[in-house]
């Protein structure tokens, strides 16, 4: 089941386990039978860390999703209750609670774990809903970093960036201090400490700070990351807004890759068989899970799109000699090796099958005229052309009114290529948009500009051409075939978030000073000391291991980037990445909008 | 307006810059085909069990994951409710007068703590919590968690505990010197749920306007308490916040997002008639301004349609009837509804289209596209060509458009306009290359023609023929110019 995780440098199955072993022991304390009610939010970062055959294990027999008035009848002993810190989950629960019914025997007990982290302010409202002592057991399950696969963690923090850089809430920073902690007292302290930007500040700060307050957190496992960066995702702010371009950036684009599951449209999917006629089409969208445990997925997600066809196509040739072998096979012992192989050689036909018709749906999309003329325009903005003058595709899109998002895309992301927009430039977007969309978007495009993402250019200073040479950031020779740079996964714009991390390692970044400063937010350097006993010593050849942790959201093709730097064989450098959400320029503008739609209680 | 694109093609082929394309495009698809093919093709030979050895149910959840298992559960258990419940309403009834369950397991006095009660009890609280588990493992639990159970925490030790998830008295804490000590320490622990712990015990302890005073000094404080009242829904305290304080640009924003929660439309107004007052940024004033007036505008001719509608007097509205409201729309939805059903009215008239383009400043091209739109939509093909004729000074006509023809053409072909409609905006298509393009797309063969016949291209003209219809006008006439060509 998590065999994936432990493919990577680091294995993070360890990590999963203690996860599981505090759920179990949380489940136990709680005797008796139980049925678990859900935040619904919860049910997929938890299936990352244990199914339900796991909890059935321990005695939970039934599940429930939350939601106002009567909690479903049944037959268990305790009641459960898995949710997030959240005012208005509280009222939902103090509603189930009240109207459960206190004549029913045996009366059932009720238990609330809160994840990540118990609430003072929500034990007070249930406290006020005079509930609160309806709970025998209160607890909290920090479930900071979750393993998303063989290098891959994250916090599935939603609103982390917004937090931070709206609303002035370092909570989620304070989290993932706590869960580097975790991380440290399972795999060693990480003796060298980078960074860059005010969070990247913070979270190092905590993180000595705890280290400092709890003298007891020396432990004597040997160091497995060398390093640790830290960076911040106001740093590269250019990167989530352009359109990715590998297979995995595409699929998470188009159709949205949550906790590891994409749901498809089902047509593409249909089992085709004979003398079924096409009668039932199925209407519910396909789920299917994508991660390295899968052969082929593994190989080609962060492949550049261009280069998925062919390798599709190759495999298919493979698996059809393999099949066409059968002919061959004379003997019965031949047949009997045959029939041996036939599971191994059904699984890969049916993940080609599933990757060759996602493909052809992305192709579908790739090759319309509107995306086409959208990626022109990123690679304009990109490259510096253009940037300071109003543009007519997006005037154009505005006027056939285009999905919001998709403008706010595509203005922030000229406005952070010419270090802000001119007040005129400015001023003419907003008035498009607000007349077209509605005026109540001032609060939207203000949130944008609190995040520095749209902006006036203050300094009169254009920066960006600066950093985007110092930076090689856009790449005229790019090989999407045989990459031979990390800016193929934009198809010539290296993620600028990417190439600190590759120029940190050499020739360091003290050649790039200049350009440091340009961008927001202190660059440092700390280290925390090992005991003799567990200072490395390397052997030759042997590659170091650095965790990437970006602050506020990574895309998937900056993950593909450092991947290929991982592969590069004079690369040295292996990367495990974590974050507090992985984000795509839609789902990361979305979470910076104004929700406009009144709450709904 | 936009580059044409004949001249995008020749960029990116000139330039250095790649665009996404597909430069092998028969061959990627072909690639795709040929896996396809494979993959049917091996149907025949591994059937159905795929299903099993995917082990997912059809909607891809894996059988046994969580997700999949409450859908499971619940289902199961829902069959079996229905007839447990109707046994059980009987008696429920006659239990719904107990008093409520009095919890023997009593908080400390966090919030509200009432003096009357020792210390003691939030002492014996604190020992009997059990949440206090500390997950990490590396984090063994501090000295200070053995130490003897004090009253006597700092405020850097308190925040700490409640980081921890433990129960502290913040009773202690009576002097304001003490108590913002405490705020300063829980900021500096970036823990946004002691923060706010800390926020609330102030909010209660101490007076409004002390409170409010110091918080000004302290934004990140200040801003844990807004979010704080905004979810709590206390709108009060916030609006009296947000006018004690002093005034930054997002707080007064947070005041006109208050707008959205009221429903009634003339209480909307009204509130947003308050906003205009409020010191924004010049140029926001001016959106909230505009928005204000808008809703004030859509409000009269609301009541004014609605009446004329119901009325059944107004040809337009039998013919088309309004599908919804159009209360809180943008505006330039608004100034479409008014080119739809207000397109004639004198600019004196508050729904008439010109009125709303000289209140709002619209600009012409935003005009243009969307009377257009509106009036290519009833087909008024006359209005139409009247938005594009300007008369100079002599009297001469002159056919305009600020949106570039080549636009107003695809959206007169959205809306199905006639052949002859369409060819006439074709022709006015200054790019030849578009407009050769536009021509041929939307069968405008006339368009076609003249233009090979302008560019003397035989060979073109001769290859349309077989594009037209045998023994029509238009085979005629390329048979004549080809002819005069010749002569020529």
């Amino acid at each position: 089941m998590a065999a994936h995780l432990s493919s990577g440098r680091v294995n993070l199955t360890a990590l999963r386990e203690a996860g599981r072993r505090e759920l179990r022991e949380f489940l136990d304390k709680c005797a008796g039978s139980k049925a678990i009610v859900w935040d619904e939010y919860l049910t997929g970062p938890f299936g990352l860390i244990a199914q339900y055959s796991l909890l059935k294990e321990h005695e939970v027999e039934k599940m429930f999703t939350l939601k106002p008035g009567r909690l479903p009848q049944a037959d268990v002993k305790n009641i459960i209750f898995f949710v997030r810190p959240k005012l208005e989950l509280m009222d939902i629960i103090t509603d189930n609670v009240l109207r459960e019914d206190r004549g029913r025997a045996p009366q059932r007990d009720f238990h609330i774990l809160f994840v990540p982290r118990r609430s003072l302010l929500c034990e007070q409202w249930l406290k006020e809903q005079g509930v609160l002592g309806s709970f025998i057991h209160r607890e909290q399950y920090s479930l900071d970093l979750i393993p998303f696969d063989g290098d891959l963690l994250s916090m599935e923090s939603e609103s982390a960036f917004k937090e931070c850089y709206l609303e002035s809430d370092q909570t989620s920073l304070y989290h993932a201090a706590k869960g580097l902690m975790t991380l440290q007292a399972l795999y060693g302290t990480i003796p060298q400490i980078f960074g860059k930007g005010d969070c990247a500040r913070h979270v190092a700060n905590m993180m000595i700070r705890m280290k400092r307050e709890f003298p007891g957190s020396q432990n004597s496992i040997f160091p497995i990351f060398d390093t640790l960066l830290l960076l911040d995702r106001n740093v590269d702010l250019l990167t989530p807004l352009a359109t990715q371009l590998t297979y995995e950036g595409l699929i998470d684009e188009i159709y949205g890759i949550q906790n590891t599951y994409v749901k498809l449209p089902p047509e593409k999917f249909a089992p085709k068989k004979q003398g079924d006629g096409g009668k039932d089409l199925p209407t519910e969208p396909k789920k299917l899970q994508l991660n390295s445990a899968e052969e082929l997925y593994a190989e080609i997600r962060d492949k550049n799109f261009n280069a998925v066809g062919s390798v599709l196509s190759k495999k298919a040739k493979i698996i059809s000699a393999a099949f066409e072998e059968r002919h061959h096979a004379k003997t019965v012992g031949e047949i009997k090796q045959f029939v041996s192989q036939l599971p191994h050689m059904q699984a890969a036909r049916s993940s080609l099958a599933n990757h060759t018709s996602i493909a052809e749906l992305i192709k579908d999309i790739t090759t319309s005229e509107d995306f086409f003329d959208n990626l022109t325009v990123e690679q304009e903005f990109m490259s510096g052309i253009d940037t300071d003058k109003v543009n007519n595709y997006i005037e154009d899109c505005i006027a056939q009114k285009h999905p919001l998002i998709k403008i706010l895309r595509l203005v922030c992301l000229q406005s952070v290529c010419n270090s802000g927009l001119k007040q005129k430039v400015l001023d003419h977007y907003k008035r498009e948009i607000l007349q077209t969309y509605g005026y109540e978007h001032v609060l939207t495009l203000n949130n944008l500009e609190k995040a520095g993402l749209l902006k006036p250019q203050t300094s009169g200073r254009n920066n960006y051409p600066t950093i985007r040479k110092t930076l090689r950031l856009w790449m005229d020779d790019v090989n999407e075939q045989n990459p031979n740079d990390i800016s193929y996964v934009y198809s010539g714009y290296a993620p600028l978030s990417v190439r600190l991390a590759q120029l940190l390692v050499r020739p360091g970044w003290r050649s790039i000073e200049e350009v440091l400063k340009m961008l927001p937010g202190p660059h440092f350097e700390e280290r925390q000391q090992l005991p003799t006993g567990l200072q490395k010593k390397r052997q030759h050849g042997e590659n170091r291991v650095t965790l990437v942790f970006f602050l506020g959201g990574v895309t998937y093709a900056e993950i593909a980037a450092l991947r290929f730097l991982s592969q590069m064989e004079d690369g040295g450098t292996e990367y495990v990445i974590a974050t507090t959400k992985l984000i795509n320029g839609t789902s990361w503008i979305k979470s910076l909008m104004e929700k406009l739609e009144p709450a709904p209680f | 307006m936009s580059r044409a694109r004949a001249d995008e093609e020749e960029y990116w082929h000139s330039s250095k810059f790649r665009a996404f394309t597909f430069d092998d495009e028969d061959d990627e698809l072909s690639q795709l085909k040929e896996s396809k093919r494979a993959v049917n093709s091996l149907r025949d030979i591994v059937d159905d069990d795929d299903d099993d050895l995917e082990r997912v149910s059809w909607s891809g959840e894996p059988v046994g994951s969580i997700s999949w298992s409450i859908k499971e559960t619940a289902s199961s258990s829902a069959s079996s409710l229905e007839g447990r419940d109707s046994s059980l309403q009987k008696g429920s009834s006659s239990y719904a007068a107990f008093p409520k369950q009095v919890s023997s397991y009593s908080l400390s006095s966090l919030f509200k703590g009432r003096n009357k009660l020792p210390s003691f009890q939030s002492l014996s609280d604190a020992l009997s919590d059990t949440g206090a588990k500390n997950y990490a493992p590396e984090l063994r639990r501090p000295k200070a968690d053995y130490k003897d159970y004090s009253s006597d925490w700092s405020p850097k030790d308190t925040v700490r505990r409640m980081q921890r998830g433990k129960v502290c008295s913040l009773e202690r804490f009576r002097s304001l010197q003490d108590k913002l000590v405490l705020l300063d320490e829980a900021v500096a622990g970036h823990d946004g749920n002691v923060i706010t712990a800390v926020l609330i015990f102030l909010k209660r302890t101490l007076r409004r306007e002390i409170l409010f005073r110091e918080l000004e000094v302290r934004q990140v404080a200040l801003c844990h308490l807004i979010h704080f009242l905004k979810e709590t829904g206390e709108q009060k305290l916030l609006l009296d916040l947000l006018r004690l304080c002093f005034f930054s640009l997002s707080l007064q924003l947070s005041q006109y997002r208050e707008h959205l929660n009221i429903q009634d439309v003339e209480k909307r107004r009204e509130f947003l008639k308050g906003c205009i007052g409020l010191p924004f940024s010049a140029e926001d004033t001016s959106h909230i301004q505009d928005h204000y007036t808008l809703l004030e505008r859509q409000i009269i001719i609301e009541a004014n349609d609605r009446h004329l509608e119901s009325a059944g007097q107004s040809e337009i509205f039998r013919k088309y009837p309004r599908k919804a409201s159009i209360l809180n729309m943008p505006l330039v939805t608004t100034l479409f509804y008014s080119c739809f059903y207000h397109y004639t009215e004198a600019e004196g008239t508050f729904s008439s289209p010109t009125n709303l383009k000289k209140t709002f400043k619209i600009p012409d091209k935003q005009y243009v596209l969307t009377a257009l739109a509106a009036r290519a939509k009833l087909r008024a093909w006359d209005d139409v060509d009247a938005l594009f004729t300007t008369k100079n000074w002599l009297g001469y006509t002159k056919k305009k458009a600020p949106i570039g023809f080549h636009r107003v053409v695809e959206i007169l072909q959205r809306n199905n306009a006639p052949v002859q409609v369409l060819q006439e905006y074709v022709r006015l298509v200054e790019d030849v290359e578009t407009r050769l393009n536009l021509a041929t797309k939307y069968k405008c063969h006339d368009v076609v023609i003249e233009t090979y016949r302008d560019l003397k291209d035989r060979i073109q003209l001769t290859a349309y023929k077989c594009k037209v219809e045998r023994g029509s006008a238009e085979e005629e006439k390329i048979n004549s110019i080809l002819s005069n060509m010749v002569r020529n």
